[in-house]
């Protein structure tokens, strides 16, 4: 942290919103991508020569393919709505983190290029020629978007900047234009299976440890079993889960839940990633091969259901877009939906009754929720409008005695990205990820304040990232921040069953 | 006389023409350009008429935008209204004999009238006094306010301060269904009023007036929430799959 040549942002009781200061974030750009990581995903290695013909002819093709964005460049009628609702405007004052004035990086171009008005009156609507000065511009702030959707909450028209970025990525992408960390990470996927390049024996020896440490600890026999054919459920889970606190509680949770469901599960080693990278570059093609790889493992293992881990973005591409891109689903269970997600599952259990839990196990924290974004505002759980918001809080209220909600304004559909979304989450970006997190951790602070909260909730490998790596910046602890199957593993009653004993005998017998 | 006449004849054939079709281009491009993936704006509707009931929502309350800047809303509200008021009010010249719910509407018109000039006073100071909004406001969407304000004082100020004889202008405009080309009352007030209405018409289908259209085809506001129940595919994405 000593390196860090910015300044924190003071927190303050509600939202603030700053004065404008042009140009206070234009030096933020993540690093760019080499060769090495454009060409597996199918783009030129370096900036092409005819970068600006390309550039607007992939533009005019993705303006036909799209109709989000064509409507959207058209129906902008600059009211404002959505000039305070983006976290990187309210963490930097920067008016291109303004969604609107994000949005008019590529509006501009559009109407110079696609537009009679901008053809004939460019000054006139505020249209401009794509020069380098505005490639840079979008390589900046386009990068300085997570996606989030907050904007399209509050825009007459749902204008969603996201469609934008995701567009104006996939143009610099087609040109030789791209960014490192993404592109870098699909490679890996395509490589090796998963984002954090974690081949099978180490995905096998992790899942050994944790079934030493679960037996350890409880008692009980809960296999984490990977690649075994013929298994009822496939789990598809961030890598994170694999590898780091506190996401591999969450893991270790998901086992608990399934061995009380008397389901057998399994985990692939194929398809060892639920999060895809593909939606925050803005690249069907490439969403659609990270996506099928889910479906390849579902067919080699003989899988009856799909069911993916925490982690928000990878549960929008699952809930909305996996029928799209991988489906039909057809040869699965059709009595459950595809896919599904642990909450859905945990919580029908609950319902259901097959669930015991010691909520004191919990007494030791005081809980608040963070709705991932992704999670909030485009994709949903359960049957109702909003159970994105009810299930999880359900699972909460089911396993902790103590939970509070942050400011009304800051959660469910108006939730405040944890500011590490849509690619952002990489060092290089790091004054970016602690100013944008602001939102989120001035409410998150007035709720330990006045709560007496000391621990938040989150279902996403990305804010769960984000947030341990952020909070020590505003004075909190990176471990306040727990996976939901955390709470779920630690309040859980295993029942044993007789190879329990059996195993536990045959320890005694040893000693 | 003749050639005024004659000229405000031929402007609104063109800006008619302008309008109509320039409109059903934009709306069959948008409707042409297919959407591949599900992305409403959660929480959304999971039927079809819950859908609709959403953009009514939107349509007629300006729901998001509600929920987004009370003082925008207030005055956008107050705007549009009024427009939609005005614009009822003024059927009476274009429709004979005058439907009753017309003539019942007519003073509500007038009251239109001037919320739609306070609506557009408000937002256009916004313009000036917010910084944010300064900031992404071009030249173009000040004039627009200035012609839509434009409009609506003309409108008014004939109404009450300057009269024209609203018969003439009636048989003007009923004449050119017929293209029969009726004397319109050289009136200035009157003048500037049509020209700047005509000048509205021609803009509308290359500005951001498309909002209107576009609003219907926004996909987070007009998808229906049913990803897993049913398979979306775009055709050219489709095509990748042999
Ligand atoms: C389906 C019909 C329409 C809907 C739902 C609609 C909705 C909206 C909304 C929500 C706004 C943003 C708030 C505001 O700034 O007022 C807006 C702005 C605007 N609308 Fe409409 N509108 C419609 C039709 C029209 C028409 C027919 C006109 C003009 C002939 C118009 C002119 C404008 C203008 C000029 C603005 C920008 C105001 C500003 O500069 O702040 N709208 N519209
Ligand atoms: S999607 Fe989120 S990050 Fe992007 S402009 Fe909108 S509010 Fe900001
Ligand atoms: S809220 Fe929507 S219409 Fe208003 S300025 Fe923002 S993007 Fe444009």
């Amino acid at each position: 942290m000593a390196k860090d040549t910015f300044a924190v942002p003071e927190l303050t009781p509600y939202i603030e919103v700053p004065k404008i200061q042009p140009g206070a974030m234009a030096h933020s750009a993540p690093f760019k991508a080499k060769e090495e990581f454009q060409t597996p995903l199918g783009y030129p290695g370096e900036r092409v020569e005819d970068w600006q013909k390309k550039a607007i002819a992939k533009m005019g093709e993705l303006l036909g393919k799209y109709r989000s964005l064509r409507v959207y460049l058209d129906a902008c009628v600059k009211c404002g709505a959505c000039t305070d609702k983006c976290h990187y405007f309210l963490g930097t004052g920067d008016p291109k983190n303004m969604p609107v004035g994000r949005q008019d990086l590529m509006r501009k171009v559009y109407r110079r290029y696609f537009t009679l008005a901008g053809k004939l009156f460019p000054k006139l609507v505020g249209a401009v020629d794509l020069t380098e000065e505005v490639l840079n511009d979008w390589y900046s702030y386009y990068h300085q978007c997570s996606q989030c959707r907050r904007c399209s909450v509050f825009c007459p028209y749902g204008i969603d900047t996201a469609e934008i970025s995701m567009a104006a990525r996939e143009i610099m992408d087609s040109i030789g234009v791209g960014q490192k960390y993404c592109n870098e990470i699909i490679g890996k996927v395509y490589k090796v299976g998963n984002n954090l390049g974690l081949p099978g024996p180490a995905l096998r020896d992790t899942l050994q440890g944790i079934e030493e440490d679960v037996y350890e600890s409880t008692g009980v026999r809960v296999r984490y079993p990977i690649d075994e054919v013929g298994a009822e459920i496939l789990l598809v889970t961030p890598s994170a889960d694999f590898f780091a606190e506190p996401h591999i509680d969450g893991l270790i949770g998901y086992g608990k839940v399934f061995h009380e469901a008397g389901v057998s599960w399994t985990l692939s080693s194929y398809a060892s990633e639920a999060a895809n990278f593909g939606m925050f570059i803005g690249s069907y093609e490439n969403m659609r091969r990270i996506a099928l790889r889910i479906r390849e493992a579902a067919i080699q293992l003989k899988v009856k259901r799909i069911i993916f881990g925490e982690c928000g973005h990878a549960w929008r591409v699952a809930y909305s877009f996996l029928n799209t891109l991988a489906g039909p689903w057809d040869f699965l269970d059709p009595r459950y939906p595809v896919p599904q997600h642990i909450c859905e599952f945990t919580y029908d259990l609950i319902q259901q009754g097959k669930l015991k839990f010691d909520k004191s196990e919990n007494d030791d924290k005081v809980i608040t929720f963070h709705d991932s974004c992704n999670v909030a505002r485009a994709s949903r759980m359960g049957d109702m409008p909003g159970g994105q918001f009810e299930i999880p809080r359900a699972i909460i209220r089911a396993t902790c005695n103590h939970f509070y909600d942050m400011d009304e304004e800051t959660i469910r559909d108006r939730t405040f990205c944890c500011g590490g979304g849509g690619g952002l989450l990489t060092d290089d970006l790091m004054e970016l990820r602690v100013k944008g997190a602001k939102p989120r951790m001035d409410a998150l602070n007035n709720v330990m304040q006045e709560k007496g909260v000391t621990h938040m909730v989150a279902i996403c490998a990305i804010c769960k990232t984000q947030f341990s790596k952020v909070m020590p910046y505003y004075g909190m602890e990176m471990d306040q921040v727990l996976s939901l199957h955390q709470l779920v593993s630690n309040a859980i009653v295993l029942t044993r069953r007789t190879d329990d004993e059996e195993m536990q005998d045959d320890l005694d017998d040893a000693d | 006389m003749a050639f005024l006449t004659n000229f405000y004849a031929f402007l609104f054939y063109f800006a008619a023409f302008v309008l109509l079709a320039g409109l059903t281009r934009k709306i069959i491009q948008y409707a042409i350009t297919p959407a591949p993936l599900k992305i409403p704006t959660t929480p959304a509707p999971t039927t079809r008429w819950g859908v609709v009931l959403r953009m009514v929502r939107e349509v007629v309350l300006f729901e998001s935008l509600f929920r987004g800047n009370k003082w925008t809303w207030i005055f956008g509200w107050t705007f549009h209204f009024g427009l939609f008021l005005v614009t009822l009010r003024h059927l009476r010249y274009f429709i004979e004999p005058v439907p009753y719910v017309i003539q019942l509407i007519q003073p509500f018109g007038i009251y239109g009238g001037i919320a739609m000039v306070i609506g557009l006073a408000g937002l256009w100071s916004r313009r000036f006094l917010v910084d944010r909004i300064r900031y992404i406001s071009a030249y173009s969407d000040h004039l627009m306010l200035a012609l839509l304000l434009g409009i609506g004082c003309t409108g008014l100020l004939m109404k009450f301060f300057f009269h024209v004889d609203v018969v003439e202008i009636k048989t003007f405009f009923q004449g050119l269904y017929r293209y029969e080309i009726q004397p319109l009352p050289a009136d200035p007030l009157l003048m500037l009023h049509l020209l700047l209405v005509a000048v509205l018409m021609i803009i509308f289908p290359f500005s951001k007036l498309l909002h209107a259209p576009g609003l219907f085809f926004s996909p987070t506001r007009n998808q229906v929430d049913n990803p897993r129940e049913q398979r979306h595919i775009a055709s050219w994405a489709k095509k990748l799959e042999h």
